[in-house]
């Protein structure tokens, strides 16, 4: 099982990230999404930055939860490429993201991502977890 | 693949039908704006059944429209347009999108190619290092605390008073570079560190700025008109719009609009669709925050068309003037409006929804500039960067059947996974060098993802809505250097 896919989508792109709880479904989610960003094998763990969100339900958490990075992304200029879930609950998340500042010079910066949407949004629990997020590019 | 082309109804050549038996819960048809070719390519997308989800916003009046660019979005299609009852209906930040007022503004020059071609890696370079353009790229311009506030309340009018540009540039733009409701109290603290840092930038993905060369005129009239005279003369094309700023206000106001749907009991067939009445408090709130986000990326077009007017200057040294940097227009594409429109013969206060859709104003109309009213309004639509772009003119036709809009763009045909499956980045760098094509990009992903290849024809899009009447080509350009973040 990959950690993380991503589909195809004329003008964006979607994400189905997996694992073996809704934790880990929403690190890959998170890894995946940065991985589109930048070459992450280039990013250095120098910064732990604790990020919290709520959601009415766990399926908008998720996107609340992307959408959360994406903002540090942008107004903190900050890139992750390690995450851990602290807690996470129905309508709460918090976690530790662990990156840098970005580097455009040694990030290899790739695709903007604007933000995670809520379109043909999914979190299946079953013998294995599996969440599909279709991002705008 | 074709089950789509079974379901639509054929009206005529460049019209078909979703009728509302498609789909409980429409509350109108559908109608997408396509020939025969284009029906092919957007067979296998879902962008048909987001047309038919759009039919279920509350208050939706004429048809639930698809623009001859449509192609599969989140939420609404891109190149969708659909008008809402003020009185009564909803206003959808998904109708929008995240990048509020992303749109194109187009300058003239007296230059002719000869005059740019020797010149053009100088011209591109030193552009390229004017512009920010790019992820991570910062500003020139830095605003603080009340000064925001003016940006969001003034727009583009901001940047002409502190001497980014002149008056004339902001007669020649939608609005005149101001959406009137801005309030900036309806915009998040987080909206604004998002949006401080990048102001003045021109962003990534399909942002771009492009020296193109006119190639061919279709009504040498209205042409003329926009300060075309001739093939051969070189203009400047800027496509941006309002950067993390407009992506942040979208976020936070879908949130709002999630409890808002269940508050007012509305039924959607897709999240990103919420929505809220818009005489509500949440409705309002959004419009005066879009309002404030499509005020940032006038502002933003504006500096950078500043700096294009610098960058010139200094390598022709002559003033802007000199070389007839003269503004033709600049349009918004993603963006919601309160418009007034004859509906079932009356006159009906709706709220336009425009994503990945351009205004298209005939002659005559109020909300055309003084120059252009005998022509109409300039519509502004860029191709993909290995081709070509269109400039066209609103037509009555517009008026009648899609709430004065047209196409926006080519229209991408291919994801960009697959374009960078299939793409190297030197192929499409030696496309671009052999079609005569200079280029500066800040990602090489951009320019693999942006290739040609990955777009419908814009010329294709531009015949249809021509042959439709929703808007009249006037003239097409190339690009002969390219900016891209």
């Amino acid at each position: 099982m990959p950690n993380f896919e991503f589909t195809d989508h004329t003008a964006d792109i979607g994400i189905i990230a997996y694992g073996n709880s809704v934790e880990e479904v929403f690190v890959n989610a998170a890894r995946g999404m940065f991985s589109l960003i930048a070459d992450l094998e280039k990013v250095v763990e120098v910064i732990g930055h604790q990020v919290v969100a709520e959601a009415p339900d766990q399926e908008e958490l998720l996107v609340t939860w992307l959408n959360e990075l994406l903002y540090l992304f942008d107004a903190e200029n900050l890139i992750f490429s390690r995450f851990e879930i602290v807690d996470l609950r129905q309508q709460y998340v918090r976690a530790m993201a662990y990156g840098e500042r970005v580097d455009p010079s040694r990030h290899d910066l790739k695709t903007q991502v604007k933000a995670a949407t809520y379109h043909q949004l999914k979190l299946e629990k079953g013998d294995e977890f599996r969440a599909r997020i279709i991002l705008d590019i | 693949m074709s089950s789509w082309r079974e379901l639509l109804k054929k009206i005529d050549d460049y019209r078909w039908e979703i009728e509302t038996s498609y789909k409980p819960g429409m509350r109108v048809p559908g109608l997408l704006y396509a020939d025969e070719h284009m029906l092919e390519q957007i067979g296998g997308e879902q962008s048909p059944e987001q047309v038919a989800n759009v039919a279920f916003l509350p208050g939706i009046v004429g048809k639930s429209l698809a623009m001859p660019d449509i192609h599969w979005g989140y939420g609404f299609p891109i190149g969708g347009v659909a008008a809402t009852r003020v009185d009564d209906g909803v206003i959808s930040p998904g109708g929008v999108g995240f990048d509020i007022n992303c749109g194109v503004r187009l300058l003239t020059t007296n230059l002719m190619e000869k005059d740019v071609r020797p010149r053009i890696e100088e011209i591109v370079g030193q552009l390229f290092a004017s512009i920010p353009s790019g992820m991570g790229s910062e500003g020139r311009i830095r605003v603080k605390g009340k000064e925001m506030d003016k940006v969001l309340r003034d727009g583009a009018r901001w940047a002409v008073e502190k001497g980014y540009g002149d008056q004339e540039d902001l007669e020649l733009t939608e609005e005149n570079g101001r959406l009137k409701g801005a309030d900036p109290d309806q915009v998040s603290e987080k909206a604004r560190k998002r949006g401080i840092p990048q102001l003045g930038t021109l962003g990534s993905g399909n942002h771009f700025l492009e020296i193109q060369m006119v190639e061919e005129i279709y009504d040498e009239s209205a042409a003329g008109v926009f300060g075309v005279h001739q093939t051969g003369q070189v203009v400047i094309l800027i496509h941006t719009g309002s950067r993390g700023f407009g992506h942040q206000v979208c976020d936070d106001y879908l949130k709002t609009m999630g409890p808002a749907v269940r508050k007012y009991g509305i039924e959607l067939p897709d999240r990103q669709l919420a929505c809220a009445p818009v005489k509500s408090a949440e409705g309002q709130a959004y419009l005066a925050a879009m309002a404030c986000a499509a005020n940032y990326a006038w502002a933003n077009r504006q500096c950078i068309t500043h700096w294009t007017r610098q960058a010139l200057s200094s390598i022709f040294g002559r003033r802007p003037r000199e070389l007839g940097l003269r503004q033709v227009y600049d349009v918004a594409h993603n963006i919601a409006k309160i418009e007034e429109h004859a509906v079932d013969g009356k006159r009906l206060l709706v709220c336009v929804h425009r994503k990945g859709a351009t205004r298209a104003f005939p002659a005559g109309h109020p909300d055309v500039p003084e120059a252009y009213k005998d022509v109409g309004q300039p519509v502004l639509i860029p191709g993909d960067m290995g081709r070509y772009s269109y400039v066209a003119v609103g037509t009555q036709g517009a008026m009648e059947e899609t709430f004065g809009s047209t196409c926006h763009g080519a229209g991408r045909l291919q994801s960009r996974s697959k374009a960078r499956r299939e793409l190297s980045t030197s192929n499409v760098a030696d496309e671009l060098r052999a079609k005569g094509i200079s280029f500066q990009v800040a990602s090489k992903t951009a320019l693999i993802e942006e290739a040609s290849h990955a777009y419908k024809d814009v010329s294709e899009v531009v015949q249809v809505a021509d042959g439709a009447g929703i808007s009249r080509k006037v003239f097409r350009a190339r690009p002969i250097g390219v900016i891209k973040g």
